[in-house]
């Protein structure tokens, strides 16, 4: 069958390289080790994450109400609302900005939601020079890569690469890898293009319905430099990133870096609620599928996530197969339970590539269910007959096997009669059977329980 | 009490001296289980391949067997916590309820069932307990760390009780050892580095006897180590304490 590759194929390609693939999996761990020693260092951190998750439910439960709420708070405040149903309408709706303001170089601080809308092609094609202003987002802009976490957008590369990538792209002498130095070469090359930028462009991580203002957290400060230095600022947003009230961001300001990197909070916070004098303050807010995955009773907690990435440190699949491998915006287990609502076909593999041990689960700060969606994302695939063929049909067979116990003895004994008689070189060929490329196949016992009960009460019915 | 023995499908077929094992244990504490032969499966390879419709027959039989049992014993807490968790999409008749939590894995009926805290007898030996995620984080059998630092559990405290026995401390004590059910065949690759992986950590920290609760994970674990030829045997804790107790 030659299909398009899934997260198998992907992940396997990422396994090649062991020493990278521990190197990956030993970075992402320390991130979660520095999680779980602030989340113990917090007696209330289960009652914090209990509030969050209850508020979010709540906002979700009205959200058009608080939208409305928050468009009517934010317009009495002098900010111009923008409504946008996808990511063309985004788009088109940025750009429009961008030309009324005659910009032609923009600045962008780090934002999920404008890699998810391809923000960035689209204002290239159009003139508009785009320069991400977060380190690790402008590394992999240089190279011409998606992120490959939601926070830590290059923890695919090592100081190396980072060396090789600015040795090509801004000069720097070859083979640096000092992130010292390499910070620094980032700093004055930006620096520049922070002064020249007549539009800053922002994500959103929370928006506030009572007051209509944004919030943007960030460590750099990188977005505080950009908007305060440009005339016109745009904040992008999806529409599911409301809390009602300023004293509800407090239980999310407190968990959002704990579960992230274990810092108590980001370095800035900054509050964005009107545009200074003779400038421009712009919010866009986007559904780009959004209020599909509100409509699906078993998946609409996944629009309560706050993008923190601990669900990505924790899982020990993404750790040993990299952001990459799952080929969508957003990586991870929350990509997995996302990403099929977007394209189901495309995205098929995304919900089978975990193990469902759930830890993801347990790390969520905003209590997601994540384990328990991709189990039902995977029913609802396998219903819409999103899942490999081979699968379907053994699946069957099987189901009818394990509802007659007659049927059951016997093929387990022959499953065994063949194993014990089988060449090892058989039944442990790669093509046939999966298990057998890393492990051995069970030593075959002489005989199954179920015959050594019968033997031990041969009386019994 | 009337207790069944529930031997999931790989056991029965594969390892039968862990079903013996957890058979002959339950007797020593007194408790006399029966094996309905006419059991096969709990629907959990269908079910977490996407065929939930599929698995609905395996259901019913599943509580066709078990139905006129106070309790459902069996040695993988995978199997159980699909049977607790997953058979909601069938009609929740009286059978189906009680079946669901009937259904309990063999070291949580010993410890809160039977009530029993400590199983006497000795196991000289450096024991690694691999703790399953499913036992873990769906049978809240034991702390995880996602929440605490403190490592404890039910099964880790009956082992600790045993004379002698040394517990192998990890480095990660509860990562998933990437079984998975048919994610270690259709992941293969990430399976069998995450079972790779935790096997170096108990080597690393020096485990010589392997052990858990939930032999699907040791199946993939004793797989690895065969491969590998590593200096360690896998053994499910029912034989651990079956063997010790005299
Ligand atoms: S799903 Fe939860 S853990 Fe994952 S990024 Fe979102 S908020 Fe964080």
């Amino acid at each position: 069958m030659s299909q398009a590759p899934n997260h198998a194929d992907r992940s396997e390609r990422f396994l090649l390289d062991e020493e990278r693939t521990t190197w990956h999996d030993e970075t992402l761990w320390f991130i979660r080790q520095k999680r779980d020693r602030a989340v113990y260092a917090t007696p209330e951190f289960q009652e914090l994450r209990e509030l969050a998750s209850q508020i979010k439910d709540h906002t979700l439960s009205r959200l058009a109400e608080y939208l409305e709420q928050f468009e009517a708070r934010a317009l009495a405040n002098g900010v111009h609302v923008h409504w946008a149903a996808d990511a063309e309408e985004h788009n088109r709706i940025v750009l429009d900005i961008v030309r009324q303001a005659r910009a032609t170089r923009v600045v962008k601080s780090k934002s999920m939601l404008t890699e998810e809308c391809h923000l960035n092609p689209h204002l290239l094609a159009h003139g508009v020079e785009v320069i991400d202003s977060d380190l690790g987002e402008r590394i992999i802009q240089l190279r011409d890569e998606a992120p490959s976490h939601v926070v830590l957008p290059a923890i695919h590369l090592k100081k190396e690469d980072v060396g090789e990538t600015f040795w090509q792209h801004l000069g720097t002498e070859k083979g640096l890898t000092d992130p010292q130095q390499l910070t620094e070469a980032a700093r004055q090359h930006l620096r520049a293009k922070f002064l020249a930028a007549e539009v800053a462009i922002s994500g959103v991580n929370f928006a506030v319905a009572e007051t209509g203002s944004v919030v943007v957290c960030t460590n750099e400060g990188n977005a505080d430099l950009a908007i305060g230095l440009a005339r016109v600022h745009i904040a992008c947003m999806g529409m599911e990133k409301l809390v009602p009230r300023l004293s509800d961001l407090a239980v999310f300001t407190r968990l959002l870096t704990r579960s992230a990197t274990g810092q108590p909070i980001t370095t800035y916070t900054s509050h964005f609620t009107r545009p200074l004098p003779g400038r421009e303050l712009h919010v866009v807010i986007v559904d780009n599928g959004r209020s599909q995955q509100l409509g699906r009773p078993d998946f609409r907690a996944s629009l309560k996530c706050i993008r923190c990435g601990a669900c990505m440190n924790t899982c020990p699949v993404y750790r040993r197969s990299g952001g990459h491998s799952y080929d969508f915006t957003i990586p991870g287990p929350i990509g997995a339970i996302l990403s099929p609502n977007i394209d189901m076909r495309k995205h098929a593999s995304l919900p089978f590539a975990s193990t469902l041990c759930g830890s993801c689960t347990d790390v969520c700060p905003v209590k997601i269910d994540i384990h328990t969606q991709l189990y039902k994302w995977r029913q609802v695939l396998g219903a819409a007959g999103e899942i490999p063929a081979s699968k379907k049909w053994s699946m069957k067979l099987l189901s009818r096997v394990l509802a007659r116990p007659g049927l059951f003895a016997a093929g387990g004994s022959f499953a065994r009669f063949g194993l014990r008689f089988v060449p090892h070189a058989l039944s442990h060929a790669p093509g046939y059977n999966p298990w057998a490329i890393a492990r051995e196949l069970p030593a075959p016992p002489q005989q199954s329980f179920r015959a050594w009960y019968a033997q031990q009460r041969p009386n019994q019915a | 009490m009337k207790v069944a023995l529930f031997v999931p499908c790989y056991v029965d077929q594969f390892y039968p001296q862990v079903a013996i094992a957890s058979l002959q244990l339950l007797a020593k504490l007194g408790v006399a289980a029966a094996f309905p032969k006419q059991q096969t499966c709990c629907g959990q390879p269908m079910a977490n391949s996407g065929c939930e419709q599929d698995a609905k027959p395996v259901y019913h039989h599943f509580v066709d067997t078990f139905r006129d049992y106070d309790y459902v014993v069996g040695p993988a807490g995978s199997c159980v916590y699909h049977v607790r968790q997953h058979f909601d999409i069938i009609d929740q008749t009286p059978a189906v309820q009680h079946v669901r939590t009937a259904t309990v894995e063999l070291f949580d009926f010993i410890t809160q069932v039977l009530g029993i805290t400590e199983l006497p007898g000795a196991y000289p030996h450096r024991v690694g307990l691999h703790l399953s995620c499913h036992g873990q984080r769906g049978l809240h059998q034991a702390n995880e760390s996602e929440m605490t630092p403190v490592r404890d559990g039910r099964l880790r405290r009956l082992l600790a009780g045993l004379e002698g026995l040394a517990l192998t401390e990890l480095d990660r004590n509860d990562e998933c050892c990437g079984f998975g059910g048919t994610f270690c065949v259709s992941e293969a690759a990430i399976s069998a580095r995450m079972g790779q992986d935790r096997l170096a950590d108990h080597v690393r920290n020096g485990t010589r006897v392997l052990t858990g609760g939930d032999m699907s994970c040791l199946m993939h674990l004793e797989g690895l180590v065969r491969r590998r030829q590593l200096p360690m045997r896998v053994l499910h804790a029912a034989e651990i304490f079956n063997g010790a107790l005299a």
